[in-house]
């Protein structure tokens, strides 16, 4: 059994080296695939060979098992370089930890090592054009015809679907069932005939990342890429990976909120007004010290709530509450650090319009933030009955 | 052929050190650690010699703390193949450093020992060629290319002026240079494996080393502030200041 010691040795020498990778392989580049909305090929690469891909996945299938809590700050460091890395990742990992939850053994066996290595990439296609927080609303069909389903529908804002190779699409397989959660299954689709990669789609930030429509018609999946290998629980499925789906967003926000502080602390630094460093204007001093608190608030939040997900109860309340308050915090605090830095932080020039660019989709992706306060009152009354 | 490989953990290379007030050292308390840089250039270099098949085996050894472990498992998920640690909490200067990595030669007998030409803490550049010295090996120092071949070790050294080509007679002693290679970082499935890889721990008393310290250090100081520069108009007022003031020209 390691020590405590042990385990946090064990994780500063992972965690030194994301930050050697993202020194090395992606801070230099970010910048300009940020600016040209180019798929970063070398990068994945590089978190190949690092081994991102199998991060969360069990040791016996090839992956690291690391826990959420080191997860998380993984998270936080890749995003407070470049966010969209971020994503290549995650929703491949949320993908993965739905096989590894709730998967046949066949399909764990099959797809979790080749999920480890990076070799098969994928993401999990939920949104469709008419509905994204109220998952049950899906229209995307698939019709079981002997060994196989037939799938027919339209999936959007689907990360890494132009570049991933598979993808765990919720689908209703009983269209008519009360309640609609029972009608509803997670089906294994690998690339391939009947299923059609549309536009990619043009975003404010979050850019480089693949972020595209897809088309299923008549898209024949076989039946044994269902999910456990029973219909009618696509959407508890999802929804428990979605609670480290949220936990990952909330150490993107703190990421990016971090990343702005250090932005700003050391401009304000070097940056004269009125004879002397504007980080001796009160002003400043005052717009500094609430983005530190925002950050260290945003940490802890999100490091509960992954101690929480580690304990494997549930934590769908922690989660929101760290994605709440985080995301909250990258939007506050890159508003903040474009003030402090005046002209230069709205300037392509500098990584703040960035950060600022990119804060707004972490309050609106994996569930919002309206729905994230909505999620944690409820569990506070069920958990609190009188 | 076997690679003995040093490595000393010392202040993180982006740290910014600070003086103890007392003038006895710097602070270490609460400072992030880190191999030596120049250490894991030796690291990559004992990696990349097994990788071309010339060594067969890689022990990486460092010498104090019980948290050189760690460094060591740094160099374990780089691709070093089991440990050495000699504890011991005393402060360990380069000839203490030198005979106690000579003891370890005695027992693991390798056929090169590759260390940092100097450790980026106390920048003694000495370690090396003190074990050369002690155990009569042949050394080339400074190396930034090796070259094994047929028992022989061509190592081009970086000396002021140029470069100088050597060629030794193994076993040898070599300490790289910064152009040697650019070190790899350890991929986080091969940190996992690291975990189960054996560090093997002794001490200087079962070494049979005296480790007494040599030299005394009176005092340590931060260097002098930078002082701001000044602009001069033109060309020719640059000239007289070199010349005048300077006394440059």
């Amino acid at each position: 059994m390691d020590t405590i010691e042990d385990r946090d040795a064990h994780e500063a020498l992972i965690l030194d080296s994301v930050d050697r990778f993202l020194e090395r392989d992606v801070k230099p580049f970010a910048h300009e695939l940020e600016a040209n909305d180019t798929y970063p090929d070398e990068i994945v690469d590089k978190m190949k060979e690092l081994g991102l891909f199998g991060a969360t996945i069990a040791p016996e299938y090839g992956g690291l098992g690391l826990p959420a809590t080191t997860y998380s700050k993984i998270v936080e460091r890749v995003s407070a370089v470049w966010m969209s890395v971020s994503g290549i990742f995650n929703s491949h990992l949320i993908m993965a930890a739905a096989v590894e939850r709730f998967g046949t053994e066949a399909q764990k066996q099959r797809y979790l090592p080749r999920f480890a290595t990076g070799e098969l990439r994928g993401a999990i296609a939920l949104t469709e054009p008419d509905c994204g927080t109220d998952l049950q609303a899906i229209r995307t069909q698939a019709r079981r015809d002997g060994d196989v389903y037939v799938v027919n529908g339209t999936k959007t804002w689907i990360t890494n679907s132009i570049h991933g190779h598979i993808l765990a699409v919720l689908v209703k397989t009983d269209a008519n069932a009360e309640p609609r959660h029972k009608g509803m299954s997670l089906l294994l689709v690998e690339k391939g005939a009947g299923l059609r990669v549309g536009r990619k789609l043009e975003k404010l930030g979050y850019r480089g990342i693949d972020t595209a429509e897809l088309l299923f018609e008549d898209c024949r999946v076989p039946a044994e890429n269902l999910i456990g290998g029973e219909e009618g629980k696509g959407l508890r499925q999802i929804m428990s990976g979605l609670e480290l789906g949220r936990i990952n967003v909330a150490a993107r926000g703190v990421g990016i909120a971090r990343a702005c502080l250090d932005e700003a602390v050391a401009y304000s630094q070097t940056r004269k007004t009125f004879g002397k460093p504007i980080c001796e204007h009160q002003s400043i001093q005052i717009k500094l010290a609430d983005m530190a608190t925002q950050v260290e608030a945003a940490r802890l939040l999100t490091e509960f709530a992954a101690k929480a997900y580690d304990t494997g109860r549930r934590c769908d309340m922690e989660a929101g509450m760290a994605k709440l308050f985080a995301t909250e915090a990258a939007l506050f605090n890159s508003l903040e650090a474009m003030r402090i830095h005046g002209a230069y932080g709205y300037s392509k020039e500098f990584n703040i319009e960035r950060y600022y660019r990119d804060a707004p989709l972490l309050a609106i992706g994996e569930g919002t933030n309206e729905l994230q306060r909505i999620v944690i009152a409820r569990q506070l009354i069920k958990r609190n009955p009188v | 052929m076997k690679v003995l490989v040093a490595v000393k953990r010392v202040i993180d290379a982006y740290v910014k050190v600070r003086v103890k007030a007392d003038q006895t050292g710097v602070e270490t308390a609460n400072v992030k650690m880190s191999m030596n840089p120049f250490d894991e250039i030796g690291v990559e270099q004992a990696v990349r010699l097994k990788e071309a098949g010339t060594a067969s085996e890689i022990v990486a050894v460092s010498l104090g703390a019980s948290q050189c472990q760690e460094t060591i498992r740094t160099a374990l998920a780089m691709g070093a193949d089991r440990g050495i640690l000699v504890e011991t909490d005393a402060e360990l200067q380069p000839l203490a450093v030198a005979k106690l990595l000579k003891a370890v030669v005695a027992d693991e007998k390798p056929d090169i020992v590759i260390l940092g030409k100097q450790a980026i803490d106390d920048d003694s550049n000495q370690t090396g060629q003190m074990l050369a010295a002690l155990l009569g090996w042949a050394q080339g120092t400074f190396t930034s290319k090796l070259v094994i071949d047929d028992g022989i070790a061509t190592c081009t050294r970086e000396v002021d002026g140029g470069l100088e080509t050597v060629s030794l007679k193994m076993p040898i002693v070599m300490t790289t240079d910064l152009r040697l290679n650019e070190p790899r970082y350890a991929s986080l499935p091969n940190i996992m494996k690291a975990k189960r890889k054996p560090i093997d721990v002794k001490t200087p008393d079962e070494l049979g080393v005296d480790i007494g310290p040599r030299i005394s250090v009176l005092k340590v100081v931060a260097p002098a502030k930078r002082e701001a520069g000044v602009k001069v108009a033109d060309a020719a007022e640059l000239v007289a200041r070199l010349r005048d003031e300077a006394g440059v020209i």
